[in-house]
């Protein structure tokens, strides 16, 4: 019999369990990211795992989000739906992002720089948010992102909220 | 390091080679390995299924012996010091430890690693990939009297990938012309790749793939490769099916992301092995696994998982320290 692979979806997705034996539920911070894209707004950057300074967020995608930028190196994965991402090469990249910043930062109006060009993505593609260079999302239906990054002014923490316990 | 261990070991069984390192002996035999060590003025000794200890030494080499424990079962294994490597018997496993039987003997990494790959090569029998699912290799090639070898298979290492797969200088991408064929079980995974409209001089800064299509090509089950570099956090995500061959014992908080389908941790205390808890993750299902645990997965259908890593260096110590809960947050 063939196989069938599961992915979740904002429409459709299950979540698992815990079974505590002896252990305080809190520890694990159990969520999941189509559960808390369903309830999130656009482009919230919600923190689903942190890892000291490092965090994965969870992000819904729908209509254009503002221009962002970081210091460092970016990551997206695309888990439900398609996302369009447009990138400017920043004129003044330390400027909007000086090098001892860490986290995603949300410009002020337009990036100056040259256009870059536009990345596609659909389900389970995974786009490179390099550094010095500015980006932003389109998505005309809503769509589930994760981004790899650090903990930054726009990061969201609702851990109470997201998480079994 | 102790001295030698002098006590008279066959050379071989069944045509296997009978290994020492330090004081520990390993010898397998057509259908076991047993391992044997010092423990209050006798030799304390320990048997694992052959095929269980390969799937589990594979790991350990491929890995370069990991983060934190990597216990092959309840009773032995070995931990990470970072340069040097102790290996265990009953250390962690709370009855033989409180009986004072559990040994522990620490070396420098590099032997090690080499006495861990001369016993690869020599017990791996041809037809055995101690990788693969036990559905896609010669589960009974695993036993019996030595029968040639499979090197191919057990040279395969974790990749490494410095900022993202497919950049230039960075490492491959997998496709059927690099050998990397669509598993079995993913085979209803889209193939297509991102749109990627790059201006002129950016045709190397913009950068995007199929991340799901790279998994579905993985050759090998419970073997995490880095996909993605933000400084000290990698993601290392790994295709599971069966059981994790190893029970890994943290140093460090670590985090998952389920992709796709479902894996069920069984989650103990790395410490005594007491259970504390059973963790079932469906696709989009993120769950930390704080730093005091060891846990094993069990996934009855090839499933994508997202191992996600912090390797700060100095992050076991201050955990050691106390200078840092074993769990990731608080709320």
């Amino acid at each position: 019999m063939p196989f069938t692979t599961v992915f979740g979806s904002l429409s459709k997705y299950e979540k698992g369990t815990m079974e505590i034996i002896n252990d305080n539920p809190k520890y694990y911070v159990f969520s999941n990211v189509f559960e808390v894209a369903s309830k999130s707004k656009a482009y919230e950057k919600v923190v689903v795992a942190k890892n000291l300074e490092y965090v994965i967020e969870a992000i819904r995608a729908e209509g254009t989000s503002p221009w962002m930028a970081c210091s460092h190196d970016e990551f997206a994965v695309v888990m439900d739906g398609d996302v369009e991402v447009e990138y400017v090469k920043l004129d003044n990249a330390d400027a909007v992002a000086p090098a001892g910043k860490e986290g995603t930062v949300q410009l002020q109006g337009e990036p100056k720089g040259k256009r870059m060009g536009v990345i596609r993505l659909k389900r389970g593609h995974q786009a490179l948010l390099p550094k010095g260079a500015a980006y932003r999302f389109k998505a005309s239906r809503p769509s589930v992102m994760i981004q790899q990054t650090i903990l930054g002014p726009l990061t969201v923490q609702k851990w109470g909220e997201i998480c079994a316990h | 390091m102790n001295a030698p261990v002098e006590i008279k070991l066959p050379e071989k069984i069944a045509g296997y080679r009978t290994f020492t390192l330090g004081q520990f002996t390993l010898q397998r035999d057509e259908y076991f390995v047993t391992i044997t060590w010092p423990a209050k003025g006798q030799r304390q000794s320990h048997t694992m299924s052959a095929d269980a200890f390969l799937r589990a030494i594979m790991r350990d080499v491929a890995w370069g012996f990991f983060y934190g424990l990597v216990n092959f079962d309840a009773v032995f294994g070995t931990r990470n010091l970072y340069g040097r490597v102790e290996l265990f018997a009953g250390r962690y496993n709370e009855a033989i430890h409180k009986a004072g039987l559990s040994y522990v003997e620490v070396f420098d990494t590099p032997p090690a690693m080499a006495k861990f790959k001369e016993i690869l090569s020599d017990w791996v029998n041809e037809g055995f990939d101690p990788f693969a699912a036990p559905a896609e290799t010669g589960a009974a090639a695993a036993f019996g009297e030595k029968r040639g070898s499979n090197l191919k298979a057990i040279e395969r290492f974790r990749v490494a990938t410095k900022r993202m797969p497919g950049l230039e200088g960075d490492s491959p991408l997998r496709e059927e012309s690099n050998g990397f064929a669509i598993n079995r079980a993913f085979a209803d995974v889209a193939q297509d790749e991102p749109e990627i409209k790059a201006e002129p001089g950016f045709e190397k800064e913009l950068h995007a793939f199929n991340l799901f299509k790279y998994l579905s090509r993985s050759d090998v089950t419970w073997n995490p490769s880095v996909t993605s570099v933000c400084k000290q956090s990698l993601f290392c995500p790994t295709t599971e099916e069966y059981i994790l061959p190893i029970i890994h014992g943290n140093d460090r908080v670590e985090w998952f992301v389920q992709l796709s389908d479902e894996i069920t941790w069984e989650v103990s205390d790395r410490e005594t092995g007491r259970p504390r808890a059973r963790v079932t993750m469906k696709a989009g299902d993120v769950a930390a696994m704080p730093a005091d645990i060891r846990h094993q997965g069990f996934s009855k259908k090839r499933s994508m998982l997202l191992v996600w890593e912090n390797a700060t260096p100095d992050l076991p110590k201050r955990y050691e320290r106390g200078e840092l809960p074993p769990y990731p947050v608080e709320f």
